[in-house]
């Protein structure tokens, strides 16, 4: 009972902490991100949903990000994806497949020296176009590619 | 089954390239067996992190949708040959690992 409510405290007082933080606009809700996973964009079946979840419904198309990805893909289980951001102090790639009942594929966060680079593998359960999301400060952009797919990725 | 990993980190012209492979079933929670008809529950990783000389480089969070034993590559600049490397990853089961290699 006592350790419960010791537990509660320390909780409320950890997340007040952050609020605060937030208040004071020390952190911006971008950075937080990676450090709390935002469930609600992951969980989230609408593309434009995801978008403003990660507050770049606005975002403005750019040419420079590069994604490489097959135009025609055999298995939707295994698309590889790769993406190169030529945006200067690009900071975060976000990955979504829009056609996916889940479009949120991955968010990443660059720091110290890493360069906004990203190579993965995904799964597709239809054609989709994929759509890259690239934090660089206060600015979002974004690049889309699409993919043919024959075999989806979701079934079985 | 789920915990290994195999890194390759190799530094040319002063980028070190990291590649790294997964091994996790990455269930999406929407598949059924085939034999039982019944879904077979999502098990994926969730959280990635990477660290050059303890020093945070890369943080991913990820869906089901990331492919099954996946592949993360990214690119480091200003690390050198010998500097340490560690990758850990978390499931939504709660599962974790991690692993080590060395900037060759």
């Amino acid at each position: 009972m006592n350790k419960l409510r010791r537990l509660l405290l320390k909780s409320g007082g950890a997340s007040g902490a952050v609020a605060i933080v937030l208040a004071a606009g020390l952190l911006r809700p971008s950075q937080v991100f990676a450090l709390e996973r935002n469930i609600n964009a992951f969980e989230s079946k609408s593309v434009a949903d995801v978008l403003k979840l990660l507050g770049a419904a606005d975002a403005a198309a750019s040419q420079d990000i590069m994604i490489k990805a097959p135009e025609m893909a055999d298995n939707g289980m295994v698309v590889p994806i790769e993406v190169t951001s030529r945006i200067p102090g690009a900071t975060s790639i976000t990955l979504l497949a829009e056609k996916n009942p889940f479009p949120l594929v991955a968010h990443t966060e660059f720091s110290g020296g890493a360069a906004a680079y990203l190579n993965t593998r995904i799964k597709l359960s239809q054609s989709s176009p994929i759509t890259v999301v690239v934090t660089a400060g206060d600015r979002k952009y974004v690049a889309s590619t699409e993919v043919k797919v024959t075999i989806g990725g979701c079934g079985g | 089954m789920s915990g290994a990993m195999k890194i390759r980190a190799r530094m040319k012209d002063g980028i070190t390239d990291v590649a790294v492979l997964m091994m996790h079933p990455m269930e999406t929670g929407q598949r059924k067996d085939p034999r039982t008809g019944q879904t077979i529950p999502a098990h994926f990783i969730q959280k990635v992190t990477a660290a050059v000389n303890e020093k945070q480089v890369l943080v991913a969070q990820w869906g089901a949708a990331v492919s099954k034993n996946p592949l993360l590559g990214f690119r480091v600049e200003g690390a050198t040959a010998g500097d340490k490397l560690v990758i850990t990853w978390e499931d939504n089961l709660g599962e974790k690992s991690r692993a080590e290699a060395t900037i060759a």
